[in-house]
C-alpha cells in the first residue's frame, strides 16, 4: 500500500516541478491536470472519497478547463521569457526563502505530538458524514458560499464584457 | 466701626467698576462725583475708625480684621486682612485724604479731557490698591496692592497712550518698578523660608529671638529694601520717576508724591523690627537715602521744566525718609512722609494750576510775573514752598529738622553734612521756580498771555486745604514744647525696634541751636536764589558758560539713563534678540521643522518599496511566513 | 491502510514550496495563478490529512470550501487577465507596474 502513495506522491511532485518550471502555458495547464489527478487517488488512499470526486470534477474538470479556454482565447503563441535575464536577485531570494519557509514548516510539524482519536463510528459513508455535518453545523458557510459564487458570476461576467460604446 | 475697616479699600474699587464699565455712558459731573465720593467715604471711614481706636485701652490695640483665607495649602495660609494700628492709621488717612482732595482736583483739571471717566477709574483703581497695600496685616496682601500700585502707576503715566514717549514713560516705570518688585518677592521668599509664616505679627515677633547682626536677616531686609528702592525710586532705581511726569499732573500729585512713592518708606516702617536687627541693612538704607537726596538734588537745580523739578525733588525728599529709617529714626520718617504727603501734592497741583492758566505750558522759561494773574495760586504754591524748605513754623520744618537732628545724633555727622548741603539746595532750586514763575519780567508767549486766568473753584478749593496741611500739619510733632512729641508716641507701638533703643534725651539748647541751624542754612538757600534769579538774572547765564562741563553734566542728569541703556537695556535686547532668532527660530523650530523633515526623509525612502511589481509583494509575503514560522517554530 | 501523516505533511508542504517558487518565479500571469492553485491544492491535502488522521469529517467540510472559493477566485482572477489583456496585449507581470509610488 505504501507504494501507491510513493507512487502518486512521486507522481504529484513532477508534475508539480514540470509545472512551475514549463515555459508555455499551455503545457504548465496539462502537468497541473496530472497533478489534481494525483492528489485525487491520494485522497482516495486517506478515505475521502467524496472530495476526491469534487477535486476531479470541480478542479480538473472545470477550472482547469477555464484556465485552458483563456489560455487559448489569449491566443499566446510566443514563449514569455523575453529579455529579462534568468536569474535576477528576485528569483534567488524568492526561492531561497521559500525552501527556508517549507523546511520550517516541515521541522515544525515534525516536533509536534499527535495522538489520533479513537477509531470513528462505522456505518456512514463519507459523503453521508459530509451531508450530515454540512447542513447542520456548516449551514450558514454553505449559504454563504452559495452567495459568494453569485458574486463570483457577476464579477467575470462584468469584467470580460466588451466596452460599451 | 472696625470690623468695617475692610471697606475703606472696597469703596474706592466700587467706584473702580462703576467708572470702568459705565463710565462712558454717565454725564462728565456724575463720573467725577462718584469716583471722588468713593474715596471720600473712604477718608470718613478711615476717620471714625481713627477716632474709635484711640478710645481703644491699650491691650485691645492693634486690632486684625480677617476677611477671608485667600490661600490654605499644606504649610501656608495667606489671608485677606487688615491690620488696625497707629502706622496703618496714618497711612490710611494720609493716602485717603489726599486722594480725596486730588480727585476733586481732577475734576476740574481733567474736565476736556476725552479720557475722564478712565482716568477716574484708573485712579480709584490705584487708591484701591493703595489701601490694600498700607491696610495690609501680611507681606503677601502688601505685595498684591504693591504690585496693584505698579500696574496703576504704568496705566495713568501712559494715561495719554497715543502720545510715544507718555507710553515709553509708563513701560520704564512698569519695568523698573518690576525690578524692584523681584527684590521684594525675594524678601518675602526668604521671610517664609525662615519664620514660616508672613503674617506681621508673627514674623515680628519671631524675629526678637534672632541675635542682631544675623545673616539671614541682612539678606531679607536687603530684599526688601530693594524693592523699596524700586517703587521709591531711590538709587539705582529712580530713572523712571522724572519720566513719570508724562502723566496728567494730578497722577504726578497723588502717585508720585503723596502716595505710591512712599510705599517704601512705610515698607522699611512697618518692618523696623526686622531693620533694626540688621545694621548692615540700616547702614546701607542711610546711605542711598543721603545718596540719593543730594543727588537728585543737584539734578533739580538745572532743570526747565516745572514738573521735572519737583519729580527731582521728590525723589530727593524720599532720601530724607530713607535716611531717617536708615538711621533708626523710623517716627521721623513717617512724619516727614506725611507732611511732604500735604506740601508735594500742593506744590504738584498747584504746577497743574499754573499750567492750566497758560494753556498748558510746562517750561519755566516761558513763564514769569504771574503772582498778579494766578493769586491764589500763587499764595499756595508759596505756602507750600516754604513747608519744603523747611521754614517756621511749616509743616517741613519741623519734619525736616526732626530728620537733620537725628541724622546728627542717631547717625554720622557725614550724614548730617550731606542733608544739610540737599537742604541748602532744595530751598535754593523750589525758590529759583518760585521766582521763575511769580517773579521777574513775563516772559509767557504772547497768545498764551491773554488767556491767563485762575483756576475754577473745584480746583482753587483742593489747594486751599492742602495748603492749611501743610501750615499746621507739623504742629503734631513738635517736640519742644510741654506735651510734645506726641506724633512720636501715637506712634511708637508700631515701630519695634528689637536691638533695643536709647531714647536719648537732649539739651533743649542743643536742640534748639540744631533748629535755628536748619532755618540759617534754608534761608542762606533762598537768598542764594534771590540773587540769580531776581537782582541778577543774567547770573545763572554766566554761571553757565563758566563751569560748562559742570553743567552739562548735571543738565543731563549725570547720563545716567544713558549708561543704563548702555550697561542694561542694550545687552538685554542683545540677547534677547540672539534668543529670538539663535535659539527660538534655529533650535526649537528647528527641531519642529526638522522632525517633520525626518518624517519626509524616512518616507522619501520606505515608499521605494511601493515598487508596483507584482511578485515583490510575493516576496514580502513568503518573507513574512518564513519569519513566522521560523519563529513560532522555536529557530 | 492507514497512510502515515508524516509523509502527507511533508508532500503538502513539498507542492505548497514548489507553488510559492512558481508564483515568484514566472512572468506570465497564467502560471502564476496556476501555482497559485497547486498552493491551494496542497493545503487542501494537509487537511484531508488531518481528517484522515483524527477521523473527524469537518477537515473534509473544509476542503469542500477552499474548493468552492478557489472556483470563484480562479473565474474573476481569469476573467481580470482577460481584461488586462485587451488593455494592454501582455500578460508579462513585469508590465503591470503602475501601481508604484
Amino acid at each position: 500500500m505504501d507504494l501507491i502513495f510513493f507512487g502518486l506522491a512521486g507522481v504529484a511532485l513532477i508534475s508539480g516541478a514540470l509545472v512551475v518550471f514549463q515555459i508555455h502555458p499551455l503545457r504548465s495547464a496539462l502537468w497541473l491536470i496530472v497533478n489534481f489527478f494525483a492528489v485525487a487517488g491520494i485522497y482516495l488512499l486517506l478515505h475521502a472519497e467524496f472530495i476526491a470526486a469534487i477535486q476531479i470534477i470541480v478542479y480538473a474538470g472545470a477550472i482547469m478547463v477555464l484556465f485552458l479556454f483563456v489560455i487559448m482565447l489569449l491566443n499566446l503563441r510566443q514563449p514569455e521569457e523575453p529579455t529579462k535575464a534568468p536569474y535576477s536577485a528576485q528569483k534567488v531570494v524568492g526561492v531561497a526563502l521559500s525552501v527556508a519557509a517549507a523546511f520550517f514548516l516541515s521541522y515544525g510539524l515534525s516536533q509536534v505530538k499527535m495522538c489520533p482519536a479513537a477509531p470513528a463510528r462505522a456505518g456512514l459513508g463519507n459523503t453521508e458524514s459530509i451531508a450530515k455535518l454540512l447542513f447542520t453545523d456548516y449551514l450558514l458557510p454553505f449559504e454563504v458560499t452559495s452567495v459568494l459564487l453569485l458574486v463570483a458570476i457577476v464579477g467575470a461576467v462584468v469584467l470580460s464584457k466588451s466596452k460599451l460604446k | 466701626m472696625i470690623e468695617y475697616v475692610w471697606l475703606i479699600p472696597v469703596f474706592p474699587l466700587i467706584g473702580f467698576m462703576i467708572n470702568g464699565l459705565m463710565g462712558e455712558r454717565l454725564p462728565k459731573n456724575l463720573v467725577g462725583t462718584i469716583g471722588s465720593a468713593m474715596v471720600g467715604l473712604s477718608f470718613a471711614l478711615t476717620v471714625s475708625i481713627f477716632l474709635e481706636y484711640v478710645k481703644l485701652p491699650m491691650d485691645a490695640r492693634p486690632v486684625e480684621v480677617t476677611v477671608y483665607t485667600w490661600i490654605a495649602s499644606g504649610g501656608f495660609k495667606a489671608v485677606v486682612a487688615f491690620l488696625v494700628d497707629p502706622l496703618s492709621l496714618i497711612m490710611l488717612s494720609v493716602v485717603s485724604g489726599v486722594s480725596f482732595v486730588i480727585h476733586v482736583y481732577s475734576v476740574g483739571y481733567m474736565h476736556e479731557d476725552p479720557g475722564f471717566p478712565r482716568y477716574f477709574a484708573y485712579l480709584n483703581l490705584f487708591v484701591f490698591f493703595m489701601l490694600v497695600l498700607v491696610g495690609a496685616n501680611n507681606f503677601l496682601m502688601m505685595f498684591v496692592g504693591w504690585e496693584g500700585v505698579g500696574l496703576c502707576s504704568y496705566l495713568l503715566i501712559g494715561f495719554w497712550y497715543e502720545k510715544q514717549s507718555a507710553s515709553d514713560a509708563g513701560k520704564k516705570a512698569f519695568v523698573v518698578n518690576r525690578i524692584g518688585d523681584f527684590g521684594f518677592l525675594l524678601g518675602i521668599f526668604l521671610i517664609f523660608w525662615t519664620f514660616n509664616s508672613i503674617n506681621f505679627r508673627e514674623v515680628f515677633t519671631l524675629a526678637a529671638k534672632y541675635p542682631v547682626g544675623s545673616g539671614v536677616i541682612t539678606a531679607i531686609t536687603l530684599f526688601l529694601f530693594v524693592g523699596a528702592t524700586g517703587k521709591s525710586a531711590q538709587i539705582p532705581l529712580y530713572t523712571w520717576l522724572p519720566d513719570a511726569m508724562e502723566g496728567p499732573t494730578p497722577v504726578s500729585a497723588l502717585i508720585h508724591a503723596a502716595t505710591m512713592v512712599t510705599a517704601g518708606v512705610y515698607m522699611v516702617a512697618r518692618c523696623s523690627a526686622l531693620f533694626t536687627l540688621a545694621p548692615i541693612s540700616m547702614m546701607v538704607v542711610a546711605i542711598i537715602g543721603a545718596a540719593t537726596a543730594i543727588f537728585a538734588a543737584t539734578m533739580g537745580m538745572m532743570q526747565f521744566d516745572i514738573k521735572r523739578v519737583l519729580a527731582y525733588s521728590t525723589v530727593s525728599q524720599l532720601g530724607y525718609m530713607f535716611l531717617a529709617c536708615g538711621v533708626g529714626a523710623f517716627t521721623a520718617g513717617i512724619f516727614h512722609l506725611m507732611t511732604h504727603a500735604f506740601f508735594k501734592a500742593l506744590l504738584f497741583l498747584g504746577a497743574g494750576s499754573i499750567s492750566h492758566a497758560l494753556s498748558g505750558e510746562l517750561d519755566m522759561r516761558k513763564m514769569g510775573d504771574m503772582r498778579k494773574h494766578i493769586p491764589i495760586t500763587y499764595k499756595t504754591f508759596m505756602i507750600a514752598t516754604l513747608a519744603i524748605c523747611g521754614i517756621f513754623p511749616f509743616a517741613g520744618f519741623f519734619s525736616k529738622d526732626e530728620i537733620l537732628f537725628h541724622s546728627l545724633v542717631d547717625g554720622h555727622l557725614m550724614y548730617w553734612g550731606i542733608a544739610t548741603a540737599a537742604a541748602f539746595i532744595t530751598a535754593f532750586y523750589m525758590f529759583r521756580a518760585v521766582f521763575m514763575v511769580f517773579f521777574g519780567k513775563s516772559r509767557v508767549e504772547e497768545e498764551v498771555a491773554h488767556h491767563v486766568h485762575e483756576s475754577p473753584p473745584v480746583m482753587t478749593i483742593p489747594l486751599m486745604i492742602l495748603a492749611v496741611g501743610s501750615a499746621v500739619g507739623g504742629l503734631v510733632g513738635i517736640p519742644i514744647i510741654a506735651g510734645g512729641h506726641r506724633f512720636k508716641e501715637f506712634l511708637a507701638p508700631s515701630i519695634i525696634y528689637s536691638a533695643g533703643h536709647h531714647e536719648a534725651h537732649y539739651a533743649i539748647s542743643f536742640e534748639v541751636g540744631m533748629m535755628l541751624l536748619s532755618m540759617l542754612v534754608a534761608i542762606a538757600g533762598i537768598y542764594v536764589a534771590y540773587r540769580m534769579y531776581i537782582r541778577k538774572p543774567d547770573l545763572p547765564g554766566v554761571l553757565a558758560k563758566k563751569y560748562r562741563v559742570a553743567y552739562d553734566l548735571i543738565f543731563n542728569k549725570y547720563y545716567v539713563d544713558e549708561i543704563y541703556d548702555m550697561a542694561v537695556v542694550d545687552p538685554i535686547k542683545e540677547s534677547s534678540n540672539f534668543l529670538w532668532t539663535g535659539v527660538d527660530n534655529k533650535v526649537v523650530d528647528g527641531a519642529v521643522n526638522g522632525s517633520a523633515g525626518v518624517v519626509a526623509w524616512l518616507s522619501a525612502h520606505i515608499r521605494k518599496l511601493e515598487t508596483g511589481f507584482l511578485q515583490n509583494y510575493a516576496l514580502a509575503i513568503v518573507l513574512g511566513v518564513a519569519l513566522i514560522v521560523g519563529y513560532l517554530v522555536g529557530l | 491502510m492507514v497512510v502515515p501523516l508524516p509523509y502527507i505533511l511533508g508532500l503538502s508542504v513539498a507542492l505548497f514550496a514548489l507553488g510559492a517558487i512558481g508564483v515568484l518565479i514566472r512572468r506570465n500571469i497564467l502560471i502564476i495563478l496556476m501555482c497559485l492553485e497547486m498552493m491551494l491544492n496542497a493545503v487542501n491535502l494537509a487537511f484531508i490529512g488531518f481528517a484522515d488522521y483524527f477521523k473527524a469529517v469537518d477537515g473534509q467540510m473544509f476542503v469542500f470550501f477552499v474548493m468552492t472559493v478557489a472556483a470563484a477566485e480562479v473565474a474573476v482572477g481569469l476573467a481580470l487577465v482577460v481584461a488586462i489583456f485587451r488593455q494592454r496585449a501582455t500578460v508579462n507581470v513585469d508590465d503591470l507596474n503602475i501601481l508604484k509610488w
